[in-house]
C-alpha cells in the first residue's frame, strides 16, 4: 500500500488531566480529503492541534509522508509540508493581508509537481483579496479572514492541508464560495483534512469520513456508505 | 523663558535615552511575554563597557563612538546568551523566566560593583559635540541634540526594520500569536533570541552615550528600569510608536517634576502610569493581549 499523506497512529491526548483523544487512529491518503466530523468537544480540533504539534500527544505516532513527528514543535511541522487553517481563522490582525500571506512563505519540497503558491497565485485564487493587499488584516470581513487563513496556509506549500471548520460563522453565500475553493484545491491534489459539523458540507467533497464521538473514533466510512438508508448519524452528530 | 526651553530640551534628549531603552524592552514583552528585569542592568553595563574605553582603564583609549559600538555588541551577545542558555530552559513558565531575569540583574549589579568599584565613572562627552549651541537667547548643550538626533534616527531605523522588512512582519506575527506564528513556520524561539539581543544592544547603546549626561554609578540599573517599565505601560508593551510617545512623554514627566515638584517627583511619574493601568490596560498604543 502506498504510503499514506496523514497517519494518526494510536493518538492520546490530554488537556491537562482530563483526557480528550483516547486511541484515535486514521489515515489519510495522498491527494484525498478526509471529513473529520463531530459535535462539539468530540475532539476534532484537538486531533488537528496534534498533528500540527500545538497538543504534543501522551501517546502514539502522528506520520506525514510516513515520517513520524509527534512530539515535533508546529514550527517543524510546518517545514515538513503540514499546513493549518485553524478555528476562528486566526489571521494576524495588526499585519496587512500581503503580509499575512508573506511571513508564511515556504518554498515547495524538490520535486512538487505543482506551480509553487506565491502572493501572486493566491491574490489571482482571491482577487479581493488582492483588492485589500494593503489592508490591516482585523479590517476584513469574516468571509474574506477565512480566504485569507486559507491563503496564508497554503503559501506554505503544503503536502498536506489542515482545514478546521473553514464554513463557522459564514453567511451561506460565502461557504458556497469557500467550498469552492476547497474542491479546486483537492483536484489540484493536495491532500486534506476537513474538520466540520455539518455533515452535508462534507458529504459533497470528502472521499472518506471518520466521525469521532468524546474523543474516540466512532465511525470510518465513505459519503456514499453514509448517505445509504438506515445508516444512523444522529447518534454520533446530533440533530442535522 | 530660557528655563522652560531648556527644560524642554532636557526632557526630550531624556525622552530619547528613554526610547533607546525601552524599545527593545517593550518588544521583548510584547513577543515573549516577559517582563525583562534585566534591562536596567543591561544599560548599565553597556555604559560601564564603554566607560572602560572611553575613559582607558585598560591603559588606553578608545574613540567614544568605537566604545559605543563595542558595549553595543558586547551586551547584545551577553543578551543572547542569556535567552538561550537561560530563559529557553523555561519555556512558557513566565513566573520562572521572570525571577530568572530579576536574579540575573542582582548578580549584574554584584558584578559590575566587584569590577568597576563603588565610585562613579564620569564618562566625557565625544569630541565635536562638547559646547553649546545659541538660537537667539536660548543656549543648548550640543551633545543633548545630538542624542535627540542620534533617538530619531535609531527609531526610524526600527521602524524600517519592524513595518518594512518580512523578518519585522515575522517579529510582529509572533507578538499577535506565537501560535499560529509557529504554525504557518516562523521559527519563534530564533525571533526570541534576534529581538532579546537587540533590545539588550540598543539598551546598552543607551547607557553609554548617556553617560556623559547621567554618568555611570552603582544603581544606574535600578533608577532606570522603572522609568522603562513606565513607559511601556504608557506606550502599550509590543508598539514601537507607543514606545516612542511613551518615552518623551515620561521625559518631561521626569524632568518637569524634578525641577517643579522635586519632592513628588515619584508620585508625579506613577501616577499617570496607575491612570493608564486602570482606565486603559493596554496602554495608550497598544492592543489588548489576551
Amino acid at each position: 500500500m502506498a504510503t499514506s499523506a496523514l497517519s494518526i497512529e494510536h493518538i492520546d491526548a490530554f488537556y491537562g488531566d482530563s483526557h480528550v483523544l483516547g486511541d484515535v487512529s486514521f489515515e489519510l491518503g495522498e491527494a484525498r480529503m478526509l471529513g473529520l466530523l463531530g459535535r462539539n468537544g468530540a475532539g476534532k480540533s484537538t486531533c488537528m492541534h496534534v498533528a500540527m504539534g500545538l497538543l504534543p500527544p501522551r501517546r502514539g505516532a502522528v506520520r506525514v509522508f510516513g515520517t513520524n513527528v509527534a512530539g515535533m514543535s508546529p514550527e517543524m511541522i510546518a517545514a515538513r509540508g503540514v499546513a493549518l487553517v485553524p478555528q476562528g481563522r486566526r489571521i494576524f490582525k495588526s499585519l496587512t493581508v500581503r503580509e499575512n500571506l508573506v511571513v508564511a512563505a515556504r518554498k515547495p519540497d524538490a520535486g512538487s509537481k505543482h506551480a509553487p503558491w506565491t502572493a501572486d497565485t493566491v491574490f489571482a485564487m482571491f482577487p479581493r483579496l488582492q483588492e485589500r493587499r494593503s489592508q490591516i488584516a482585523a479590517h476584513l470581513s469574516g468571509g474574506e479572514q477565512q480566504m485569507l487563513a486559507i491563503g496564508r496556509a497554503l503559501m506554505g506549500n503544503p503536502r498536506v492541508l489542515l482545514m478546521d471548520e473553514p464554513s463557522e460563522g459564514l453567511a451561506p453565500q460565502i461557504v458556497a464560495e469557500v467550498m469552492a475553493t476547497i474542491r479546486k484545491l483537492k483536484e489540484s491534489g493536495l491532500s486534506i483534512v476537513l474538520v466540520e459539523q455539518n455533515p452535508k458540507l462534507v458529504f459533497d467533497v470528502a472521499d472518506d469520513i471518520v466521525i469521532l464521538n468524546t474523543g474516540r473514533v466512532a465511525v470510518v466510512s465513505t459519503p456514499s456508505e453514509l448517505s445509504k438508508d438506515g445508516v444512523d448519524l444522529r447518534q454520533h452528530l446530533g440533530v442535522f | 523663558m530660557s528655563f522652560w526651553l531648556v527644560l524642554t530640551v532636557n526632557s526630550v534628549t531624556f525622552g530619547g535615552l528613554l526610547f533607546l531603552l525601552s524599545a527593545g524592552f517593550s518588544l521583548i514583552f510584547g513577543l515573549m511575554r516577559i517582563p525583562n528585569l534585566t534591562h536596567g542592568s543591561l544599560f548599565m553595563l553597556g555604559a560601564y563597557v564603554g566607560a572602560t574605553f572611553v575613559v582607558g582603564l585598560l591603559g588606553f583609549q578608545l574613540n567614544f563612538w568605537l566604545a559605543a559600538v563595542i558595549a553595543t555588541l558586547t551586551v547584545a551577545a551577553a543578551g543572547a546568551l542569556a535567552e538561550r542558555l537561560l530563559l529557553r530552559q523555561l519555556p512558557g513558565d513566565q513566573l520562572a523566566q521572570v525571577l530568572v531575569t530579576l536574579g540575573l540583574s542582582f548578580m549584574a549589579a554584584d558584578f559590575c560593583l566587584m569590577v568597576w568599584g563603588g565610585d562613579p565613572l564620569s564618562v566625557e562627552t565625544p569630541g565635536g559635540l562638547g559646547g553649546f549651541a545659541r538660537f537667539g537667547v536660548a543656549v543648548f548643550p550640543i551633545y543633548r541634540l545630538a542624542i535627540i538626533a542620534i533617538a530619531v534616527v535609531v527609531a526610524l531605523g526600527l521602524w524600517l526594520l519592524l513595518d518594512r522588512t518580512r523578518l519585522g512582519a515575522m517579529i510582529r506575527a509572533g507578538v499577535d500569536d506565537p501560535d499560529m506564528a509557529r504554525v504557518v513556520g516562523i521559527r519563534v524561539s530564533q525571533l526570541f533570541t534576534i529581538v532579546f539581543a537587540l533590545g539588550a544592544g540598543l539598551a546598552a547603546f543607551a547607557g553609554i552615550i548617556g553617560g556623559p549626561i547621567l554618568s555611570v554609578y552603582p544603581g544606574l540599573d535600578q533608577d532606570m528600569l522603572p522609568l522603562a517599565l513606565v513607559v511601556v505601560i504608557l506606550g502599550g508593551s509590543g508598539s514601537l510608536l507607543g514606545s516612542f510617545v511613551g518615552s518623551i512623554i515620561v521625559g518631561f514627566i521626569y524632568n518637569f517634576g524634578q525641577a517643579l515638584l522635586p519632592e513628588l517627583a515619584y508620585f508625579v511619574l506613577f501616577m499617570p502610569m496607575l491612570l493608564v493601568l486602570l482606565l486603559r490596560p493596554q496602554g495608550l498604543f497598544g492592543r489588548h493581549v489576551p
